[in-house]
């Protein structure tokens, strides 16, 4: 009887501490985006709450009706201006993303062959600017990038420049904002795949001829390919559907895809198309996630075997 | 044991006088040393006695504090591992995890720019002689322990290196792959006729496997020779207390002849007979070392009245093919001796508590002076 209850509690324990998470996600992940999902299918009207209602009584017929409207997706395959501003999103992103990687990797690298005391100081360094707002950061950022901001007042101080250099609403200053405000995500997975490293392996392959370069494209890049992948995700996402940086710091005639997808909630209170946004941005993230899923599989798979 | 003779005529690796500083700590203290084309020379010692730092420098990866690394004449200042003709076996092996078993071994070929087909056949080859050509598309993780020795050892000797480094190569084994192993690596020096510098702190690896040992302490080379030489006559207290077990007695030496002497030891009744001469200061303290298998043990009083003790057993452990048998003296010292069991069925053995007799030959004992 005891052991009966043992295993009962055990069940039951075990679905606990899983549902409360599940639970968490079903109530304000997997029903609001059904919520956005429904309302991308649905009329704008002028009157709240904004949309008309999927599903309507119809008296004549004393039926429900469910009224689709796909033309929202329509629009947004028909209009060039949201093709145009998904592929600069994802350009944005992508070359962001990069940037990231070059920057993030060499950091990675030396934090994860510092002593293990400096490790720490290094990596608290890198997280410390999450400790200023976010939008602050880069409201600082037109401070340094304006016409008479500190950058340019220094070059020409220095005369290396005679006219002020166009910097602040640029893609130029909208890739400075991504990096640097995305940078910690590429560097944390990245250090904790290279901290893993095995250092005698760098030895064996200098031992067999290999030159550093040699070595590092042979064995430590390799190695650190699930870094990357996770470190690449974690910038690129996010960067795809950013919406604070490039609206401060980036150019006014081409917008990116959060800039619209906010302005049609917020300016145009055009809900159906925000949300049709809204979801064919999410279908687009999902391919890369799945990718990047596939590859983890392999992985694990590999290691199994 | 081996009894392999060495052409002493063709030096290869020469050290001298190399000393290697960590900070304070001196992990290698003036060590000079030669290692002769085509033998396999082992340094044995304890943990943190700088045996693998040494060895780390004859691969690259330390540089000496001070003194010469030569190799086949050649000085090894400033030359980076990946320049030297030097290939090491890693005591983790490391192994890519990333490659297969094939990718593994071709590594060092694909450094040197040869052809694609050359490589595979060389690799092929390779993994012929280790016995893993079916394994050629496995990656590391799904090989056993001694399929993983075998594909670092390939790996280090694809290179045909005239000096192939092993740290501690047969640690990772179990006892019965490790003795067939030795032999397997025996066979495979003598087939390539490469040399090897083995590092170990396995006594028995190093007394199968080399052809000579160095034995290492606190960075310094204490001793060097055959097995033969390291075991039946050890130079100082340290060997022959670090190499198998021995009865060591303090002494004094009563009478110092050309051909023999005799050396008073408090702990044991009689004076002790040695039948050749030492080199020692008159009324020197000495100390008197005896292996335990060069020990008699008997029921019945020895004839003489030298090189003899009594005493009473106190402890039997049954080791299947001999037993060791550990005796209290009248003195109370405690002394090993071992007694090999010729005969499957021993009403007649030895037994707890009895008073026995040791005895040895005259030529058995080593006088130390160090």
């Amino acid at each position: 009887m005891n052991k009966a209850l043992e295993t009962l509690q055990a069940w039951f324990g075990k679905r606990l501490v899983i549902g409360v998470p599940y639970f968490w996600l079903l109530l304000f992940f997997a029903i609001p985006f059904l919520i956005v999902l429904k309302i991308s299918f649905s009329w704008m009207q002028p009157i709240q709450p904004g949309y008309a209602p999927l599903f309507s009584w119809v008296e004549e017929t004393q039926r429900f009706v469910a009224t689709l409207n796909v033309s929202n997706y329509e629009v947004l395959l028909d209009d060039p201006l949201y093709l145009g501003t998904f592929l600069y999103s994802v350009k944005v992103a992508a070359i962001s993303t990069v940037l990231c990687l070059l920057v993030g990797y060499p950091m990675a690298y030396a934090i994860a062959r510092c002593p293990p005391t400096t490790r720490n100081l290094f990596l608290m360094l890198i997280i410390l600017p999450f400790w200023t707002s976010f939008l602050l950061r880069v409201y600082a950022w037109i401070g340094l990038l304006k016409t008479n901001g500190v950058i340019n007042n220094s070059l020409l101080a220095l005369g290396i420049i005679d006219q002020p250099l166009p910097l602040l609403y640029t893609d130029f200053a909208v890739y400075i904002g991504i990096v640097y405000s995305y940078l910690p995500f590429m560097i944390l997975p990245l250090y904790s795949n290279l901290e893993k490293h095995d250092l005698t392996l760098l030895e064996a392959a200098a031992d067999l001829g290999a030159s550093p370069i040699k070595t590092f494209f042979r064995i430590t890049l390799p190695l650190s390919m699930p870094g990357i992948v996770a470190g690449c995700l974690l910038v690129f996402i996010p960067a795809v559907g950013e919406y604070v940086i490039p609206s401060l710091l980036g150019r006014t005639d081409q917008l990116m895809i959060g800039t619209v997808l906010s302005a049609q909630f917020f300016s145009a209170r055009n809900w159906p198309v925000a949300s049709a946004v809204a979801i064919a941005l999410l279908i687009m993230l999902l391919i890369p996630i799945m990718l990047f899923q596939r590859y983890q599989r392999r992985e694990l798979e590999a290691a199994r075997r | 044991m081996s009894y392999k003779t060495v052409d002493r005529g063709q030096e290869y690796v020469r050290i001298e006088g190399v000393t290697k500083r960590f900070g304070e700590f001196v992990a290698v203290d003036s060590v000079s040393l030669s290692i002769f084309k085509g033998e396999i020379f082992c340094l044995l010692g304890g943990s943190g006695c700088g045996k693998t730092t040494l060895l780390r420098m004859l691969a690259g990866f330390e540089s000496p504090t001070a003194g010469r690394i030569l190799i086949d004449d050649q000085d090894m200042a400033g030359i980076p591992p990946y320049e030297r003709p030097v290939n090491m076996m890693f005591q983790s092996y490391a192994l890519f995890p990333h490659m297969t078993v094939a990718k593994n071994v071709a590594f060092g070929l694909e450094q040197e720019g040869l052809g694609k087909t050359e490589i595979e056949r060389r690799v092929g080859e390779m993994l012929e002689i280790v016995k893993l050509g079916e394994f050629a598309r496995r990656k590391p993780h799904q090989l056993s322990g001694g399929q993983r020795q075998r594909v670092a050892l390939a790996r280090a000797l694809i290179k045909k290196p005239k000096l192939l480094l092993l740290d501690e190569p047969l640690g990772a084994l179990d006892k019965k792959l490790r003795e067939h192993t030795q032999f397997e690596l025996i066979n495979l020096q003598e087939q390539l006729g490469v040399t090897f510098v083995v590092v170990t702190h396995d006594q028995e690896e190093a007394m199968t496997l080399a052809s000579r040992i160095g034995v290492m302490s606190k960075g310094q080379i204490v001793q060097v020779g055959t097995p033969t030489d390291i075991y039946e006559f050890p130079s100082s207290r340290f060997v022959a207390d670090f190499i198998g077990s021995v009865n060591m007695f303090e002494g004094q030496l009563t009478e110092d002849e050309p051909g023999h002497v005799r050396i008073r030891c408090p702990e044991l009744d009689a004076t002790v007979y040695v039948s050749h001469g030492i080199s020692a200061a008159p009324e020197a303290k000495v100390a008197v070392a005896i292996r335990p298998e060069k020990i008699e043990l008997t029921r019945s009083e020895p004839a003489g009245s030298e090189n003899r003790a009594r005493g009473t057993v106190k402890e039997i452990a049954y080791m299947g093919d001999m037993s060791v048998y550990l005796v209290r003296l009248d003195s109370g010292r405690l002394v090993r001796g071992t007694i090999p069991n010729t005969e499957r069925h021993a009403d007649e053995r030895i037994v707890w508590d009895e008073v026995v007799y040791l005895s040895w030959h005259p030529s058995s004992p080593v006088v130390l002076t160090v």
